[in-house]
Formats: structure tokens, C-alpha cells, sequence
């Protein structure tokens, strides 16, 4: 993760398309050099956290350094399907629809 | 009219209780604003029927005695926003048509103090940019203009994500805009246009309800036309609440009587710890010098002034970027076209899937999305994702060990003035580099408040930043208080209505 | 599941075309929680619901809807793990694990990866010829299960409810111990008996409360691992039986034709017990594994969950231990009387203060084979356990006999009648009035004087004839013990 070896970490279209997927996103193909471009430049400006030393330092995910809070074992919410359903782009008898998944 | 609309919150709160005018035509003054200001595109939506409504009910509650802390008090609600019944889209595409069956804690809170929803306010598209040039309802205006320079005769941005909301506030389309920050979103905008805008600690005000960009980072907070508003805002906007883990349960101190200690005694022995490393590369002289005049405000104010270092400053931006990307990526995934909001047909689920997002989603979430799925994924996640958390936690040390010594940071608030709007939005690094003084602390989780302190040269506000540990909202509007009477910010955007 | 397990040393092999192999099993079962509301969400647990009636606007991922934890919920799954003899970690972090599926409306699903609520533990199975072994519990975690897929209800269209979306798992995780089908549904069988007492899930397979993946791989004795899949969502002990067997075969098969298994996930067809790969999940899997930043991590009180271990309910072990030890029970009546709480509990109400291993005896025998010729559970048994004890009493004491215990049994089972109330009425009192049946002896004797003659001359197996007309003459009311006394004292005096 230093600056001389970012080109190892370029970007190619091979790798716009497999995180594409995985994001369940579709990239128009005229964009995908430009992303390779604006993504290759992004992730070795990031790179730069290489010269950072960070030995023995705990990674930091919750700022509030609270303990989680807890609800109790009630039912407060539910029975209410029209209302979670009020937008659904497809719906048929309470039920939201998709195209057919094959498992 | 004019008279109405140059009042502040705190002014109009009186000017109702005392009956000289009623909140209905408060509500109109700004209907009528909100009409004659619309070219900057700063309103996605506007309810002015339900605003009537809700101001006649704002009436009768004074008539009544009863009125709440912001009663009558028109406010435009930025679209991260969700609202019961109203259309929330985040300025998306993706969430187009989509009418929560819910209210937000933070508008709820407002509502309840008696607050008067104008409508909901532009923002960059899932609050992701920092000129509000990505929302799918296209980019807003700053009505302030350049009076001389390169920049005159430009339309120029009110910044982002928060810049609908900014950009409100200056046309004086409203007279409050809550706002969220996760990495600048309201101090930024608000500097550009010359408002006073407050990211609260995490935790200070509830996410329930607020379309998640990056939920360990992402904090709601008042945009207003000063401190006083600010410190009013605040009180109404944060709340605990049990339906978001991450809330906190902690009384919020007294910011009113903050406000008027500030004013009335100064801050005799408040140490202010002025950040070496804030000195950034091609600063613009004119804003090292008004953070130089910043820092004599506060020491004639009775502050002791002292430079402090913060070593791992240059890490917040990459870390942030790191950071934000990846939960993005996650809190994201549930645009769909399942549930809620825009569907393209496909052959199969996955092709639904992707044609929807790929449809939905404008370039710079795009971007984001995928740079997050990037960072997250197997054989990256060590190299990105922890190593930044772990540079987080390097920020968060910096600021624990300075405040041992001071009781709040002073630093610009951005490394410029507005910029021309189409100027930045070519090159995502060089707008990203307008957050680098606004996101470590959103990294740290700390408050912040930007106040306008002064125009550039070409006649454009520039805001300073406040920054204190955990908690001390009280401390913010303090140094603010004193900023603001000291640099006596008295101008009006010249695209504000009258 | 890297470790290579060290197999038992009577390790069961599997005769292949080519040679012996090895099967190497793992189990990961998800067992639900039993909650009134989910895991992070208000809404209700249960099930019967009408499509989406159970689903809070966060469940159904509306935007910015936020999680919060269950108490409950939290303290079940650490009562299972001090059941599991398990490392109960006093600070875990919830993670998202990201993958798009219909029925995963946030995208992800909330759950535990590298730091899970629960560590290391283990269970002791029983096979079949009483030996037993212990199997590794690797790990005990909570998470969310998904909502369900409709995908036969249109012919284009699959339907989507999220009732079950939210919904509070725990999924417990063994160590690769398990090397044939028997053991993996001995493990099943165990672990499902564990959370019954503890309460914690009510292990109803059938609805599904109570899935299990199965990791199974074959090798050559003693060799590295070999390739594993992953048979998903059996949900019942038979099933995973027959699929671990079917897996096992197809492996070998395909191994031994020159073939390789590729690791991938498979489904278990219940008309064909066979295996078929999942064609929903072909991608290669990248979760994406980050900490949830919408909750915080989870920290447990220690003095807290030393409360939960001093509380917590006697065990199955315990149990069946305390079944041979103290009411000297045989290790199968034990085993059986053990297996759940609610058999356990009937057990010893009706034991208490009489002859234990004769209750033990009824109700493994008499009672049970009646139950399953009526279809019915123990729990809707007309006999109550009190009744049952009663007739035990009155075997005891020696108002009826054994033989016509049955009788009176079969009229209570009938009737839900008190045993006193049916021996009263039918008249099945025992006969122990030496007068009356010397009389009866007396005239059987007259009746059959070749007979005495015959036994008096060195024939004793006629005793038994004597004593059978005398219980007849008696309609099998009278006592045999007197019989027999009286009955020798006549013919040998
Ligand atoms: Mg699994
Ligand atoms: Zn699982």
C-alpha cells in the first residue's frame, strides 16, 4: 500500500465487472474504462493510509463506546400487511412479487 | 413582507407569542419566498396546503397558550428526511414514488415542538457529494453570488450534501433546514452560504428514519441563520431514542443559557487549541488570515489560544473514504426494486436486480457503491476496511489527547469559498478535498458548528469551524457565540427573497 | 471447518468400489429462538401468520428503519451455550453479511462472523449400542433467518413473504466430529433434547424451527480432508440421515470414476433422496463480513451469566444420570424417559414416593404402546400421571395383580377414570382371603383327584396346572402369591 506500487492495484474492466455483479449493478459498457480510470485513481489516493503506522492498534467500528441496548421480548409492531406493502412496485394477495427465482 | 422574512427563528418565536403576526402568515411570507426563489431548485416537493394547515393549527395552539419551542417556525426538510405521507427520495431516482408510512425521530421531534413543514429540501443523491451536483432532480443554485473575480457572473454551488437546504436558508425560502453530516454535509454548505450549520456527537440525534448513507458517520444537525437559532434548533432536533441503537442517553446541556452566558460574560479561561496540521497545501491566504482574526475574536473574548496537533489529520479524507464507500455499499443494497421505490423489468431476479440499481443509481453513488464493494470484499477487506478503522481510531486518539488540554479546536471550515457549480464535479478527488476539515469529526463522532466569520474577496461567505470533545454542544455555542457577535456577519445573499 | 478431525478408533468406514473410505461430517444447525417478537424488530416471532402480517418496517427494510436487540433473545442463546458446556464470550459483534436474494429485504443478513456470542463447547451423543462420544461444538452464534420464496404460485413470479424475516436464530456449529449418518442424527437428536430443556427453542423440525446444514466429505482412512458441499435446510432427522447417506455415496462414486467434488451447496429432493446442486447460488460467495454499524457490540455482565449457569434447568445427562442412580432405572428406560422435559416431568410426577422402576416399567411399556396405537402425545395422554402412579399403588399393595393391572388400564385409558374407581366398579379386586380360596382350592382338588394323584406321584409340573384353575375359578381375582402358598401346602401336606 505505498504510492510506487499502485499500479498493481489499477483497476481493470475485469474488476469493474466482477464488483458490478456483486453489487447487483448494471454499468453501462461506455462507462466502464472511465470508472477503471476514476476508481484506479480513488483507491491509490486511498492508498496513501500505507504510510500510516498502525501496529497494534485496535480497528475502531462504534465511536460511542456504549454497550448495545436492548428491547424487550414484546410485540409492538406488525399486522399491518397494506401498509408494508403500500409501495411495492408488484404485489399480488399480501405477498410482494418477483421474477420467478429458480433454487 | 421583507420585515417578516429578515427575523430569525428565535425573533419570529417572539413576534408570535406577542401576537404581532401569526403564524399563518409567517407561513405565507415563506410560501410566497419559496415561490419567488424556485429557480435555484432548492425544493424537491413543496406542501404548502399541509403547511397552511399546520400553521393555522400552530395558531390556535398560541391563542391557546400552549404553543411548543418552534411553534409556527416554517421549516424545509431535507429529502433524507422520511416523512409520513410525504414523497421521500434521498434525491434519488431509485426511490422515486416512495411515500414512507412512517415519520423521521428528528422531523417528529420538530412537528411536535410545533414546527411548520414547508416541504422537502434538494440534496447531493443519498447525501453523497459535496455540491448537491449529483441529485437526480438536478443540482441547486447558491444565491449568493460573486461580486467580483473570475467566479462573477457564475452560478456557483451552495455546497453539499446539505446545499437544497443551504441554499433555502440563504433565498430565505425557510427559516430552518435540519440537515445531515456525515462527512460535511452541513458545515460545508452552510459556510458557503454564510449560515451557521451544527453536526451534533453521534448519537445526539436519532438516525431512525433518515435514509442511511454511512451509519457509523452519518448525524443529523440544525442548519439555521445564527447561533441563537442554532442552539433552539438543537434542543428541538435531539432526543434518546430506543429505536436506534446507536442514541445516546445523555441529558443535552442547556445551549440557550449557553448562548446567553457566552453573550453576557464571555469566555473568560476557555482554551482553544488552534491544529498545526489544519494548515493544508494552497490555502488560500484570505482564509488563513480570517482563521488568524478567528482566533484573536476568541482570545479578546477571554480565551487562551494554543497550538495544538492533531498528528493523523492528513488520514482522516482517505480513511474516510474507505469507510463511508463500505457501509454505503451495504445500506444500499435494499434499493432493490422489491419493496419500495422504482422497478425495471428483468428476465430474472438478478437481471431485475441490476438493471433497477443500475437505472436508480446516479454516477457518483454508483462510484461509491462500487468502491465500497471493493474495499469489503475478500482479499481487500484487511488492506482497506481495517486498516482504515484502525486509522479511525489513530483520529479519535488525536482529539482525546488535545482535548486533555482545550476545551474546543478552531480550524476554517473549508478550504475555500463556493466554487462554480460544474467546476469540481469532473474530478471526484478534488471534490472530495473539499471535506477536509469537516470529516474527522464525523470520524471521531465529536461536535462541530460552522459560523459565518467573514466574505472572500470576491464577496463570498467563508465560515470557521468549532470543533469539542464528546457531549459539549455547550462549548460550540460558546466559542460561536462569540465568533458570530465579534465577526458581526450581517450580509444577505443576493438571490435572497424579500 | 479446516481442522482435520482425529477420527475414533472405531471409526466406521465405507466399502467403495476401490477401497475403504472415511466420511467426515459437520453439522450446522439453526435453531430458532423461542421469542414472543424477532431478533431486532417488534414484530411477532410466531407462526400462522397470513403473508407479511409479522413484518415491522424494519424487516421489511424500509429506509432508515433501525435494529434493536432482543433481551431474550441474548439470554437464550447464553443458556444454550452453558448447556452446550460452552465459552460464553462476554463481548460479541454483530455483522452484516451482504448477499442480494429475494426473500433478504436489507440486502444482508444481521449475524455473527468473527466474534460470536458463544465459543467452544461440546455435547456427549449415544448411538445405538450405548457407546458414546463426545462431539465438538465449534461455535454458537445469533443472526437473523430470511424470509420465505413462494415459487409455485405463478409461472413466472415467485411470491415473497417476509414473516419469518428477522426471526431470531441461533446457529450452533460442530466441529467435523461425525462420521456416519447415525452419529450426525444422534447428534441432532441430542442437541434438539438439550434445547428442550433448556427451553431456549422448541425444536419443532416439522415447522422449522430447528434446520440443519450438513458438511460432508469423504477420504481415504487417515488421509487430508477431503472436498466438502454443503446439504442445506434438512428439517428432520430422517432427513439428514438420507442425505448424508446419498452425499456419501454420489462422492465416492464420483471419486472413484476419476471425478472430483467441487465444494458448492446442494438441496435434498424429499421424493428422490438424492442431493442436487442449488442453482440459485452458483456465484462465487463474497459476503462481504463487516461490523453492523447500526448496533453496537454486545457486552455481557459476568455476575450476570453466572446467574443464567446456577439457574439453569437439569440437563438430559443429568437427568438420565440421576434416573439409573437414584431411581436405579435401566439405561434404556432411562434413555427414553430423558429424551424430553415434558416425558421427564410426567415421569417423575407420577414416581414420586412409590416404586419407580415399576412407573418406569408402565410407562416405557404400557402406556407408550398405547399412545402410539391412539396417535396421540404424551401430552394429550387420557392417563394422567398421578392416575398411573395410583395403579402402580395398587399393584404394589396388592389389590390387583399385574395381569389385571392391564386390564384396569386399558378400562382407565378408555374411561380417564381413576384405577380405584375402575377396580371398584368391574369388581377387579384381588382375592387374598385364604378362606375363599382354600375353598376354591378344595373343590378344584375334588374335581381333579387323577390329577393330584399323578402330581403326588413325582409329576411337578402339574403345579402350574393347579394354579391356573384355581385363577380361573377365581375369574383372576385371587392373589397368586396366596395361591401358590395355599396350593403347595394342600398338594404337598
Ligand atoms: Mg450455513
Ligand atoms: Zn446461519
Amino acid at each position: 500500500m505505498t504510492d510506487n506500487n499502485s499500479e498493481q492495484h489499477a483497476i481493470d474492466t475485469s474488476t469493474i465487472q466482477k464488483i458490478a455483479r456483486l453489487a447487483r449493478m448494471d454499468i453501462q459498457p461506455e462507462r466502464e474504462q472511465a470508472l477503471c480510470g476514476e476508481l484506479s485513481t480513488i483507491i491509490s489516493w486511498v492508498e496513501q493510509l500505507g504510510e500510516c503506522d498502525t501496529a497494534d492498534v485496535e480497528p475502531l467500528a462504534s465511536v460511542t463506546g456504549h454497550s448495545l441496548p436492548m428491547r424487550d421480548d414484546v410485540v409492538t409492531a406488525g399486522n399491518e400487511p397494506d401498509v408494508v406493502l403500500s409501495n411495492a412496485p408488484e404485489e399480488a394477495s399480501h405477498f410482494f412479487v418477483v421474477p420467478k427465482v429458480i433454487e | 413582507m421583507s420585515d417578516i422574512l429578515s427575523m430569525t427563528a428565535v425573533a419570529a418565536r417572539q413576534a408570535l407569542d406577542n401576537k404581532t403576526i401569526s403564524a399563518v402568515e409567517l407561513t405565507e411570507a415563506y410560501i410566497k419566498a419559496a415561490d419567488d426563489t424556485a429557480d435555484n431548485n432548492a425544493y424537491v416537493l413543496r406542501t404548502s396546503d399541509k403547511a397552511m394547515e399546520m400553521a393555522k393549527a400552530s395558531d390556535k395552539r398560541l391563542a391557546k397558550g400552549e404553543a411548543g419551542l418552534l411553534e409556527g417556525i416554517p421549516v424545509g426538510v431535507k429529502d433524507m428526511f422520511c416523512t409520513k405521507g410525504v414523497e421521500t427520495t434521498a434525491s434519488s431516482a431509485i426511490l422515486k414514488g416512495f411515500v414512507p408510512p412512517y415519520e423521521s425521530t428528528v422531523t417528529e421531534n420538530l412537528w411536535q415542538d410545533g414546527a411548520v413543514m414547508l416541504g422537502k429540501i434538494n440534496c447531493d443523491e443519498f447525501a453523497m457529494g459535496s455540491a448537491n451536483e449529483t441529485s437526480a432532480f438536478g443540482a441547486v443554485t447558491n444565491p449568493w453570488t460573486a461580486s467580483e473575480g473570475p467566479l462573477q457572473g457564475k452560478a456557483l454551488t451552495p455546497g453539499g450534501s446539505s446545499g437544497g437546504s443551504a441554499a433555502a436558508m440563504a433565498a430565505r425560502s425557510t427559516l430552518l433546514a435540519p440537515g445531515t453530516d456525515t462527512g460535511g454535509s452541513i458545515r460545508q454548505p452552510a459556510a458557503f452560504c454564510g449560515l451557521v450549520g451544527m453536526k451534533p456527537t453521534y448519537g445526539r440525534c436519532s438516525r431512525r428514519g433518515i435514509v442511511a448513507f454511512a451509519s457509523s458517520l452519518d448525524q443529523a444537525g440544525p442548519i439555521t441563520r445564527d447561533v441563537a437559532d442554532c442552539a433552539l434548533m438543537m434542543t428541538s432536533m435531539s432526543s434518546y431514542d430506543s429505536g436506534d441503537s446507536t442514541s445516546i442517553d445523555a441529558p443535552l446541556p442547556d445551549l440557550m443559557d449557553a448562548f446567553a452566558t457566552a453573550k453576557n460574560k464571555g469566555i473568560k479561561g476557555m482554551r482553544i487549541g488552534i491544529p498545526d496540521e489544519y494548515t493544508v497545501d494552497g490555502m488560500p491566504d484570505q482564509i488563513a488570515s480570517l482563521w488568524d482574526t478567528g482566533r484573536k475574536w476568541l482570545e479578546d473574548a477571554g480565551a487562551v489560544c494554543v497550538p495544538v496537533s492533531l498528528p493523523h489529520t492528513q488520514y482522516a479524507l482517505p480513511a474516510y473514504y474507505i469507510i463511508a464507500p463500505a457501509e454505503a455499499s451495504s445500506n444500499l443494497a435494499r434499493y432493490d426494486g422489491v419493496r419500495y421505490g422504482q422497478r425495471v423489468d428483468g428476465a430474472s431476479l438478478d437481471d431485475m436486480y441490476a438493471k433497477t440499481r443500475g437505472a436508480g443509481f446516479g454516477d457518483e453513488v454508483k462510484r461509491r457503491i462500487l468502491i465500497g464493494t471493493y474495499v469489503l470484499s475478500a482479499g481487500y477487506y484487511d488492506a482497506y476496511y481495517i486498516k482504515a478503522q484502525k486509522v479511525r481510531r489513530l483520529i479519535q486518539n488525536d482529539f482525546t489527547n488535545v482535548f486533555a488540554d482545550v476545551d474546543a479546536l478552531l480550524t476554517p471550515s473549508t478550504p475555500s469559498a463556493a466554487f462554480a457549480l460544474g467546476d469540481e464535479s469532473k474530478d471526484p478527488l478534488s471534490m472530495f478535498l473539499n471535506d477536509v476539515f469537516t470529516v474527522p469529526a464525523n470520524l471521531a463522532g465529536i461536535p462541530a458548528i460552522s459560523v459565518p466569520a467573514g466574505l472572500s474577496s470576491d464577496g463570498l461567505p467563508l465560515g470557521l469551524q468549532l470543533i469539542a470533545p464528546s457531549l459539549r454542544e455547550d462549548t460550540l455555542i460558546k466559542g460561536a457565540a462569540i465568533l458570530e457577535s465579534a465577526a458581526g456577519f450581517d450580509h444577505v445573499a443576493s438571490g435572497a427573497a424579500s | 471447518m479446516t481442522d482435520i478431525a482425529t477420527p475414533p478408533a472405531t471409526s466406521p468406514l465405507v466399502e467403495g468400489r476401490t477401497g475403504q473410505w472415511e466420511v467426515v461430517i459437520g453439522l450446522e444447525v439453526h435453531a430458532q429462538v423461542s421469542s414472543q417478537a424477532k431478533l431486532f424488530s417488534g414484530a411477532s416471532a410466531t407462526f400462522g401468520a397470513g403473508p407479511n402480517e409479522h413484518v415491522s418496517l424494519v424487516d421489511a427494510a424500509m429506509p432508515g428503519m433501525l435494529p434493536v436487540i432482543n433481551r431474550f433473545c441474548v439470554e437464550q442463546a447464553v443458556k444454550t451455550g452453558l448447556g452446550l458446556n460452552a465459552e460464553i464470550n462476554l463481548f460479541s459483534v454483530f455483522d452484516r453479511k451482504n448477499y442480494f436474494y429475494a426473500d433478504l429485504p436489507q440486502g444482508y443478513q444481521i449475524s455473527q462472523f468473527k466474534q460470536p456470542i458463544v465459543g467452544e463447547g461440546s455435547i456427549t451423543i449415544t448411538l445405538a449400542d450405548g457407546t458414546t462420544r463426545d462431539i465438538g461444538i465449534e461455535r454458537l452464534h445469533l443472526e437473523q433467518d430470511a424470509g420465505k420464496s413462494m415459487h409455485d404460485q405463478h409461472p413466472t413470479k415467485s411470491y415473497i413473504d417476509l414473516n419469518r424475516s428477522g426471526v431470531a436464530l441461533m446457529e450452533i456449529v460442530s466441529r467435523p466430529d461425525m462420521h456416519s449418518a447415525e452419529e450426525a442424527a444422534a447428534y441432532v437428536t441430542k442437541l434438539r433434547s438439550i434445547l428442550r430443556f433448556l427451553g431456549t427453542c422448541d425444536g419443532n423440525m416439522e415447522q422449522g424451527s430447528m434446520r440443519a446444514d450438513c458438511n460432508v466429505s469423504v477420504r481415504r482412512p487417515g488421509a487430508e480432508l477431503g472436498t466438502r458441499t454443503e446439504t442445506k435446510n434438512l428439517n428432520s432427522i430422517r432427513f439428514i440421515a438420507q442425505a448424508i447417506n446419498s452425499e456419501v455415496a454420489r462422492q465416492i462414486e464420483v471419486i472413484e470414476d476419476g471425478g472430483t467434488i467441487h465444494q458448492e451447496t446442494r438441496l435434498f429432493d424429499t421424493s428422490t433422496g438424492q442431493t442436487r446442486p442449488m442453482r440459485s447460488k452458483e456465484d462465487a460467495h463474497d459476503y462481504r463480513y463487516f461490523p453492523d454499524p447500526d448496533l453496537l457490540p454486545l457486552e455481557l455482565d459476568a455476575a450476570w451469566v453466572e446467574h443464567l449457569r446456577q439457574n439453569l434447568p437439569e440437563l438430559p445427562d443429568a437427568l438420565r444420570q440421576r434416573l439409573t442412580d437414584e431411581f436405579g432405572l435401566s439405561a434404556y428406560d432411562a434413555a427414553l424417559i430423558s429424551e424430553d422435559r415434558q416425558t421427564a416431568a410426567w415421569y417423575e410426577a407420577a414416581a414420586a414416593g412409590r416404586d419407580a422402576k415399576l412407573v418406569a416399567n408402565w410407562m416405557a411399556v404400557e402406556l407408550f404402546g398405547a399412545l402410539n396405537r391412539m396417535g396421540l402425545d404424551l401430552a394429550d395422554s387420557p392417563v394422567t400421571p398421578d392416575q398411573l402412579g395410583q395403579l402402580v399403588d395398587r399393584i404394589s399393595d396388592g389389590t390387583i395383580s399385574g395381569r389385571i393391572a392391564k386390564d384396569v388400564f386399558a378400562f382407565m385409558l378408555e374411561s380417564g377414570d381413576d384405577p380405584d374407581q375402575v377396580i371398584e366398579a368391574k369388581g377387579f379386586k384381588q382375592v387374598s382371603d385364604t378362606g375363599a380360596i382354600e375353598a376354591m382350592i378344595d373343590t378344584v382338588m375334588a374335581e381333579n383327584t387323577d390329577k393330584v394323584d399323578e402330581y403326588r406321584g413325582g409329576k411337578d409340573k402339574l403345579f402350574g396346572f393347579f394354579v391356573g384353575q384355581v385363577m380361573k375359578a377365581s375369574k383372576g381375582q385371587a392373589n397368586p402369591g396366596v395361591v401358590n402358598d395355599l396350593l403347595r401346602q394342600k398338594l404337598d401336606g
